[in-house]
């Protein structure tokens, strides 16, 4: 056995160095397309070889008529059908059908098509011949009904299949668009020239009526099998994804300071207004900004009497955190709700149910389903602790964004989120100009790059935390106070940030294991000489 | 042929052709093993067996007449010193009785035919069916006429066949099936005969039952085709719904080949009781499609999204058993389902279609049943059930074929007439054949029809199945595929009635012809077959007698007969010699369990020590090295045209000889042709044993 495979070995190798030096010689003829052919046949995952390939095929389309290239074309075909039977999912084999299908002068794009068909049943989870079969389809035109009509069947014999849920998600928005912009006709073939709808400048919406049968069809899969996530995906890709929009937050402030060292790309811009521009302070300002890069203009008015102005686009608080849903017809999320909710009773520690559940009460009134929506993520918790920081994270999400919602932003210049369990801060480029925060009781273990925003921060209380890290406690220049009682600052190193901030007066450390440190309260003086007010 | 042409001494001689015996002898013959397999029918598989339309009619003949007592001959001059004779009963006929058949067809080729009036007198029969009528008696008259006149068309049709080539036979197929959309006269039936493969039995192969099993361990399953059942259908509410329809591929089970073969099976039918007559005509049953899989659940349209749930968890919680389900074990598994919760709709799923059981079934059984149910489904498609292409009938000549190809020595028309038993030891030693021969054997297999009554051993008073087949027009569940092979299960429809299973077979099954469907009716008998199942018939097609049923299929022909029922033999305790073992015909089951079963207890008891029915070679595996080949193909195929010789019983004989010896041949040589993907016509013509037994 042993000697057979050695033996295997040695001819193996030698037919390689056959190859390579035939290659290095530039040889490109049929005795080298044999020669590649064996080796290929018993290792279809040798890249080299399947390019050596293509210079020959190529060598020989140039010296050949159409007819007999055809004929070689088509021996290839079959030796790479060859070749897949061996390894299925053979990244080189998928490859050069792909490039010799293109190159064939008279391609027979329905075999080609037959042969994923034929892949798919036997495993139909094959990425590549997905790939494959999404290259055929765009070029021979295939119907985008008749792909819905293939997705439909693959679905309907196993629905625990992403490929065929995201392939249906590509072709509803083609087949029922949202709007009635001008629809292409199901019948006709999508054409060729013009470029055909892509992800990136398309919709993405599907059409009401076609919607509520998607609905009915993926809730059938998620009753039938809660645990299976695919169904869940394409679930929530129905119910909409919200398209942030893009960011247009600028901020302008009197004076320069310096961009955290974290950032590669600064959220917030300051920029010094020429001098004298504002030295009236009891008159209004209009100020317009220009962004060069997008061609957007924003106006901004300083009223009178202010030192500040808070102005952002249109957002209105309802579209304001909406990212994961978009807001479909509240109609909609409603029934849908009602699915997810008696599905909830029959699996009460489904986990992607419950999820689900969350985002549509986000969508439909984060306020008033608050309490419902923490008791969801608790059992979240104790049902998936593999991921229950991540839904710890989310739900501090979800509280900051319900906190922010519910201050009536232009007055209150407090942001208090105290004891709401919180373990991360998100949304911060919502709170740039409070200067009061109170995130003291909660489970924070630092204080973000991001932190460092909140340029008009005056006090920052943050007692009761596990803040480890004040990263984000650095260039702030208003800050006066800071309360960090019972954390877990360990040494002065973690401090450092705080030299950044000039006006900070008093620091309250008692709790925390870098107090008990010897000569602590020299140190801290030599880092921070503007500290009066020092709590150990 | 004369006589002398056997060898005299055999290790095993076996008498009966049905599945157990074929088992038998294909276990025997591959541990090498020299085997006698013989019957004394013309045709293979005993009741086991698969006719053309125009074989089954021969068959119905042959059971109407009397039988003739076979004059006892005295073979006492063979007997050697201290030898004892047993005579066997030679005449089976006791095993089949009460067949009845009823033509609803017209009689000659008709445009759009009415039934004539003649049959529709036939068809009203009186209820009488334990006797044979006179009416039902001149029926088959006609039927021989008819026959004859067939034949010779048949002949010529056959000729014409055989030059035509394979694409031409489906375009005529086609036009055929068009054509026939009206109605299929009688005439047509008999001159497409050949499109049909009835099974005596109907019975199913569960996809990890011990058959499949078996055909997979001993590499049977290469000489064999099977397609999934599709559908499993209830009957209830008047409407036949579908629970699930699926298309499945065929199955093969070399997995290398993907066939897009889809067939329809309806395997179960739930019929609400009759309580009365007027019941009969109630138009408000129905059958549906059972969910099953979880494409299935996914995909049925008659659940909620709720009920859909409670099912799937349901099911699942059955797979292993929990503190619950062990609290209701003796207790019925009705009550288990009712307490479950799951609504009407999903109890009776899951009672009747999925548990198939009656209203003495305990938790523990039910629960059993459902969990095999479960495990066998996916494994070939999304059913648990598989149906042999051209007919159940095709599994016991898989295993005789087997034997054949080990060198087992087969002759039909052929018997034993009785054994000569050593007075000392209680042994067989050898027995006396129909022609007079003396064979010695070590071990004689009988099937238990040629055991004398009073030899045997009953565990239950003997006990009859009732059985109809049907040709139908057209779908119980007409769905967009017409290629469906469905299983219904019809609950009793009065307390202490039988619960019914009807089988849906599809033309692409290869059973019956283009434009019709077949359908088996299968009953623990109360009263005469006639008088169970016709009821049944009468409320779920559309016959003479329901002429107003038109959204029902209409019954073309039909036949009764009620066979015996083989579970109730035991396999010990016969009075017989101790090296004689009896196998039983089918039994009453879905599955093939028991008979697998038998056979391998058989075995066992003979040769406790061998490998029951080890993997066979494949034909390419198979080295040539000299002298000590004993299962070189070149040997088989002396063997096997030493066969050919040996059958002298007809013409039918030689010509079938012929076709086995090609088709080892070829499937020796072509092992390819097996493994390759190809399309699936092409495979059948050459792997199948003998997809045609020469039966005219």
């Amino acid at each position: 056995m042993k000697k057979e495979r050695e033996k295997k070995l040695k001819i193996y190798v030698a037919a390689r160095d056959a190859c390579f030096s035939k290659r290095k010689e530039g040889v490109w003829d049929d005795g080298a397309l044999q020669i590649t052919q064996q080796l290929l046949s018993s290792n279809p995952d040798f890249g080299t070889l399947w390019n050596y390939r293509r210079e020959i095929l190529m060598h020989l389309e140039t010296v050949k008529d159409e007819d007999e290239v055809q004929k070689i074309y088509e021996a290839e075909l079959s030796f790479l059908e060859s070749c897949l039977k061996v390894n299925p999912k053979s990244y080189g084999s998928w490859h050069h059908r792909g490039w010799v299908s293109t190159r064939l002068p008279r391609p027979d794009w329905a075999r080609e098509l037959g042969l994923c068909d034929r892949c798919l049943n036997l495993d139909d989870r094959n990425f590549h011949c997905w790939d494959y079969r999404r290259m055929v389809v765009k070029k021979s035109g295939v119907p985008v009904d008749r792909e819905l009509a293939f997705t439909d069947r693959l679905i309907g014999s196993n629905f625990s299949n992403y490929s065929s849920w995201h392939y249906r998600s590509t072709l509803l928005p083609l087949l029922h668009p949202e709007s009635p912009e001008p629809l292409p006709s199901p019948r006709r073939p999508p054409p060729r020239s013009s470029p055909p709808a892509s992800p990136q400048n398309h919709s993405h919406r599907v059409c009401e009526a076609q919607l509520l049968k998607e609905y009915e069809l993926v809730q059938n899969a998620f009753f039938t099998d809660p645990n299976d996530q695919s169904a869940w995906f394409y679930y929530r890709w129905l119910l909409g994804r919200g398209e942030s929009s893009p960011a247009s937050l600028l901020l302008v402030f009197f004076k320069r300071t310096s961009v955290h060292p974290r950032f590669k790309h600064s959220p917030v811009w300051i920029c010094d207004l020429p001098p004298g521009t504002i030295s009236d302070v009891t008159n209004e300002h209009n100020l317009t900004v220009h962004w060069m890069e997008r061609h957007a203009h924003r106006d901004c008015a300083l009223y009178t009497g202010r030192t500040e102005s808070w102005c952002r686009d249109s957002a209105t608080d309802q579209e304001l955190f909406r990212s994961e849903l978009s807001v479909e017809k509240t109609s909609v999320l409603q029934s849908e709700l009602q699915s997810c909710k008696q599905l909830q009773e029959l699996e009460p520690l489904n986990k992607w149910c419950l999820l689900t559940i969350i985002l549509l009460m986000r969508a439909l009134d984060p306020l008033g389903y608050e309490k419902e929506t923490l008791a969801h993520f608790q059992t979240l918790r104790e049902v998936d602790l593999m991921r229950s920081a991540y839904y710890s994270d989310l739900c501090s999400k979800f509280m900051i964004e319900n906190t922010v919602l519910k201050m009536e932003y232009a007055e209150v210049r407090v942001f208090s989120i105290s004891d709401k369990k919180l373990t991360t801060l998100c949304h911060l480029d919502q709170l740039l100009l409070v200067t009061h925060m109170n995130l003291s009781s909660n489970q924070l273990q630092r204080l973000p790059p991001q932190f460092s925003m909140l340029q008009c921060l005056e006090v920052l209380e943050a007692e009761n935390n596990s803040i480890e890290d004040l990263e984000g406690v650095f260039h702030l220049p208003r800050l006066e106070e800071v309360l960090l009682k019972n954390n877990k600052i360990s040494t002065l190193a973690d401090l450092r940030p705080l030299a950044s901030c000039p006006k900070l007066k008093r620091l309250d450390l008692r709790g925390n294991p870098v107090s008990g440190l010897e000569e602590v309260e020299a140190a801290l003086t030599e880092l921070l000489p503007s500290v009066v007010d020092l709590l150990l | 042929m004369a006589a002398e042409d056997l060898p005299s001494e055999f290790d095993v001689v076996i008498l009966g052709t049905g599945l157990a015996e074929s088992v038998v002898a294909a276990a025997f013959s591959r541990v090498g093993q020299r085997v006698l397999h013989i019957d004394r029918r013309s045709y293979y598989a005993a009741n086991w067996a698969s006719f053309t339309f125009n074989s089954l009619l021969t068959w119905i003949q042959q059971h109407h007449e009397e039988p003739q007592p076979e004059e006892l001959q005295d073979w006492s001059s063979l007997l050697e010193e201290g030898e004892e004779l047993i005579y066997l009963s030679n005449s089976d006929s006791a095993s089949i009785r009460n067949v009845q058949v009823f033509c609803f067809t017209s009689e000659e080729d008709e445009e759009e035919g009415a039934p004539s009036t003649k049959e529709d007198d036939r068809g009203a029969a009186d209820g009488d069916a334990v006797k044979e009528t006179p009416e039902s008696q001149s029926a088959d008259a006609k039927d021989k006429a008819k026959k004859q006149k067939a034949e010779e068309e048949e002949e010529e049709e056959e000729e014409e066949q055989a030059s035509q080539t394979k694409g031409e036979e489906l375009s005529a197929a086609q036009s055929q099936s068009e054509a026939t959309r009206k109605k299929i006269s009688y005439a047509q039936l008999v001159k497409e005969g050949r499109r049909f493969n009835i099974d005596l039995v109907s019975k199913l192969l569960y996809s990890r039952g011990s058959l499949v099993d078996l055909l997979i361990k001993s590499n049977v399953s290469r000489y064999a085709e099977f397609k999934n059942v599709t559908r499993i259908l209830t009957y209830r509410h008047g409407n036949v719904q579908q629970v699930c329809t699926i298309s499945l591929y065929t199955c093969l089970f070399t997995f290398e080949v993907t066939f897009y073969l889809f067939v329809c099976v309806c395997v179960c039918v739930y019929i609400p009781p009759f309580i009365s007559l007027c019941m009969y005509i109630s138009p408000h049953l129905s059958v549906s499609q059972v969910p099953c899989s979880r494409a299935d659940v996914f995909a049925s349209r008659q659940l909620s999204v709720v009920e859909k749930r409670k099912l799937m968890r349901f099911l699942t919680s059955c797979v292993e058993e929990t503190d619950e389900q062990r609290a209701y074990k003796a207790r019925p598994y009705l009550e288990f389902l009712y307490d479950q919760r799951l609504g009407e709709n999903l109890q009776h799923f899951l009672f009747h279609s999925i548990a198939m059981a009656t209203e003495d079934t305990t938790t523990e059984e039910g629960l059993a049943s459902t969990r095999h149910f479960l495990r066998c489904l996916g494994r070939y498609g999304n059913t648990p059930f598989l149906f042999p292409v051209y007919g159940l009938g095709e599994i016991p000549q898989c295993f005789c074929r087997m034997c054949a190809v080990f060198g087992g020595i087969y002759c039909l028309r052929h018997s034993v007439n009785c054994l000569l038993v050593e007075k000392d030891t209680n042994r067989c030693k050898a027995v006396i054949d129909s022609r007079g021969q003396r064979i010695s054997c070590r071990h004689f297999v009988v099937e238990d029809g040629f055991v004398a009554v009073d030899r045997k051993k009953r565990a239950t008073p003997p006990r009859f199945l009732s059985r109809a087949v049907l040709i139908t027009d057209s779908s119980i569940l007409p769905s967009s595929s017409d290629q469906q092979v469905s299983m219904v299960t019809v609950p009793p429809v009065a307390a202490g009635c039988p619960t019914v299973r009807m089988v849906e077979l599809c033309p692409s099954t290869m059973t019956c012809m283009a434009g019709t469907h077949l359908v088996h009716l299968t009953c623990q008998s109360v009263g005469s077959a006639f008088e169970d199942l016709s009821p049944l018939v009468t409320t779920m097609f559309r016959t003479t007698e329901s002429p107003d049923r038109e959204t029902s299929p209409s019954v073309l022909w039909c036949l009764y007969f009620n066979m015996a029922d083989g579970s109730g033999l035991d396999v010990k305790g016969h009075d017989l010699p101790s090296n004689v073992f009896v196998c039983s015909g089918p039994d009453g089951g879905l599955s093939h369990e028991h008979a697998v079963r038998q056979a391998e207890w058989i075995f066992k008891q003979i040769l406790p020590e061998e490998d029951f029915c080890p993997p066979a070679p494949n034909p390419e595996d198979i080295i040539y090295n000299g002298e000590n080949a004993s299962s070189t193909g070149e040997e088989e195929e002396e063997e096997e045209e030493e066969q050919n010789k040996q059958g002298e019983g007809g013409e039918e004989w030689k010509e079938e000889g012929k076709e086995e010896g090609e088709g080892v041949e070829e499937g020796e040589e072509g092992g390819d042709v097996l493994e390759e993907p190809s399309d699936g016509g092409v495979m059948f013509s050459s792997t199948n044993l003998t997809t045609t037994p020469a039966m005219h």
